[in-house]
């Protein structure tokens, strides 16, 4: 009889990462649907909250609640100390250079229009352009579509290859004087695709044309230094970071959002009212008018330290694997196809399946307990591009497992069954 | 397989949507409206012969689901020779079988009543009746795409 004796090393080493004990922390997940455990692969539309969010949430309502910036009582202090601190903590993960860089707003899509609204309306003028990219969300293109057609100026779009993939030649040669902003997405929710974003500020910056970044999907799984990056706005949301709805941050570089009009007007955003004149706050007070979404800005931070402490360089890790597991597992099944398949990709894996539409291959996905996104991901541009009218989309988080992916693969040969 | 799916995906639904009848533009067409659904690009035409108040031709052009795409094929089917007054009361009993706001299983409704399973996938409604949105805006008249939305 032999016994196997364990050293140190192994009793002690754990998985530097233990997706097992971090889907621990994430209640919603442990629950079945149509009898079968909850695969969640739609992480791109939002993340799920681990329990550190929903609870910051809830204790705040239950301890702390009042308003902020104004009252002199303790509960008045105490939100405001819990707010500001959040503040601090999305610099520190952003690495800004300083904390009246964060603005809170509701999500990206209202950091993209704020930037339009204000910066936009100031300085760009009829027979102006604004460059954007095939690759982008919806709420990367509406916003500078509508402030073109204020100002008469033109929304210009730099094309992508047959894998999604960013053509920098095309882009830079659309660089030119009359370009105003480049608002581009740093990774597309509807492929994957990770653009070379300090190259492209580089490019513009040669040129003195500022650069806003749509983080929404990068945030989450990417490590993120907007210094690094040089870009001048970066836009993300917090329900993307496993955060609340209803909050997300701009992040602008400080002369820009000192030469910027305020975007709305209201509570905090003032230092002194009289009929004649309203002089405006400092940064960022400026851009933060009303009473604003204080729990969820608790939540966000919470949902910061929950992934300070995993460290977004692990789960950077971790999808990668998932992703490659996932491209390799789906990508092998005969009558499917993988669209968008950029050399530089995270997290997204979307694909089309012959003969079958993708809402069919949704519902039939669901009843396995799996759900996807299907449809066109608010990236129809996208879809035209690739002459599709929509595709399925699995989307990974931190919490997913190649078990899950698995599930996947036996759900889209269950489709290929039902379907006939 | 689950009940539900196997009442959503029978043979005749998956046989409509890859072998669609009628699935033409009408050159003798005088009415026809698009419907879209915006959420997941599905995309109709519905063209029309109307003679004496009676569709006397029908044919439809577009992608979708299989869902929306066997549903436009009978819809066809059915509606063929049909007076124009008979076709609204059908997409009225055709709603309210889809959507469940019917306690008979549809037998009035001859093959449509294959459709019966989609009750029970409140998010593929908008699927089944796409087709037939565009049919009523195309017997009304009206020249705007209807959009499920």
């Amino acid at each position: 009889m032999s016994t196997v004796v364990k050293t140190p090393h192994e009793i002690h080493s754990e998985p530097a990462f233990d997706v097992h004990r971090i889907r621990r922390d994430f209640p919603i997940l442990h629950q079945q649907v149509h009898g079968k455990p909850l695969v969640y692969l739609d992480n791109a539309a939002t993340t799920q909250k681990p329990l550190a969010v929903i609870e910051a949430i809830s204790d705040y309502y239950r301890h702390d609640n009042s308003n902020i910036h104004r009252g002199v009582h303790t509960l008045s202090e105490r939100a405001t100390e819990a707010y500001e601190k959040v503040r601090a903590a999305a610099q520190k993960f952003l690495n800004a250079a300083s904390t009246k860089e964060i603005i809170f707003v509701r999500g990206t899509t209202e950091a993209i229009n704020l930037v339009a609204q204000t910066y936009g309306r100031k300085n760009i003028n009829s027979g102006d352009e604004v460059l954007i990219t095939a690759l982008e969300h919806h709420s990367n293109i509406v916003p500078w579509q509508l402030l073109c057609d204020e100002k008469g100026a033109r929304l210009r779009v730099a094309p992508i290859n047959d894998s999604g993939e960013l053509l920098l030649d095309e882009f830079e040669k659309l660089l030119n004087p009359k370009t105003k902003i480049v608002a581009i997405g740093h990774l597309s929710n509807a492929l994957g695709t990770i653009n070379p974003v300090r190259e492209i500020v580089r490019m513009a910056h040669a040129r003195n044309i500022p650069v806003l970044v749509d983080g929404a999907q990068a945030a989450p799984r990417m490590q993120v230094d907007v210094q690094e990056l040089d870009c001048d706005f970066y836009a993300l949301s917090g329900h993307k970071l496993y955060g609340p709805t209803g909050i997300g941050i701009l992040y602008g570089k400080m002369e820009l959002l000192e030469a910027m009009p305020p975007y709305q007007g209201g509570g905090d955003m003032i230092a002194s009212v009289t009929f004649e004149k309203t002089v405006y706050n400092r940064l960022p007070y400026k851009f933060e008018a009303g009473t604003p979404n204080i729990a969820d800005t608790i939540g966000l931070g919470a949902a910061i330290e929950y992934l300070n402490s995993l460290g977004l360089e692990q789960i950077e890790q971790h999808e990668a694997d998932l992703l490659n597991y996932a491209t390799q597992a789906v990508g092998a099944i005969p009558g499917v196809r993988l669209v968008g398949t950029a050399k530089e990709k995270a997290g997204v894996l979307s694909f089309v399946m012959d003969e079958i539409h993708p809402h069919d291959i949704g519902t039939i996905l669901d009843s396995e307990g799996i759900a996807v996104r299907t449809g066109h991901h608010c990236a129809q541009p996208v879809m035209q591009r690739f002459n599709i009218p929509a595709t399925a989309r699995a989307s990974f988080g931190l919490y997913n497992t190649r078990q899950e992916i698995d599930a996947l693969v036996a759900g889209i040969h269950k489709v290929q069954k039902v379907m006939g | 397989m689950s009940e539900q799916l196997r009442e959503l995906y029978q043979e005749v639904i998956l046989e409509h949507s890859k072998k669609p009848r009628n699935f033409r533009a009408l050159e003798t067409a005088n009415h026809k409206a698009e419907g879209f659904n915006p959420l997941c690009g599905d995309h109709f035409t519905v063209y029309l012969d109307i003679k004496d108040g009676a569709i006397s031709d029908i044919g439809f052009q577009g992608s979708g689901c299989a869902i929306s795409k066997a549903s436009a094929s009978m819809m066809t089917q059915t509606l063929k020779g049909k007076t124009t007054d008979e076709a609204e009361g059908i997409f009225s009993k055709f709603h309210d079988l889809v959507t469940g706001q019917t306690s008979g299983s549809g037998e009035d409704l001859g093959k449509l009543a294959v459709f019966a399973g989609v009750s029970e996938f409140p998010l593929r409604v908008k699927c089944a009746t796409l087709a037939w949105h565009a049919l009523r805006a195309a017997l009304q008249g009206e020249e705007q795409a209807v959009s499920t939305e």
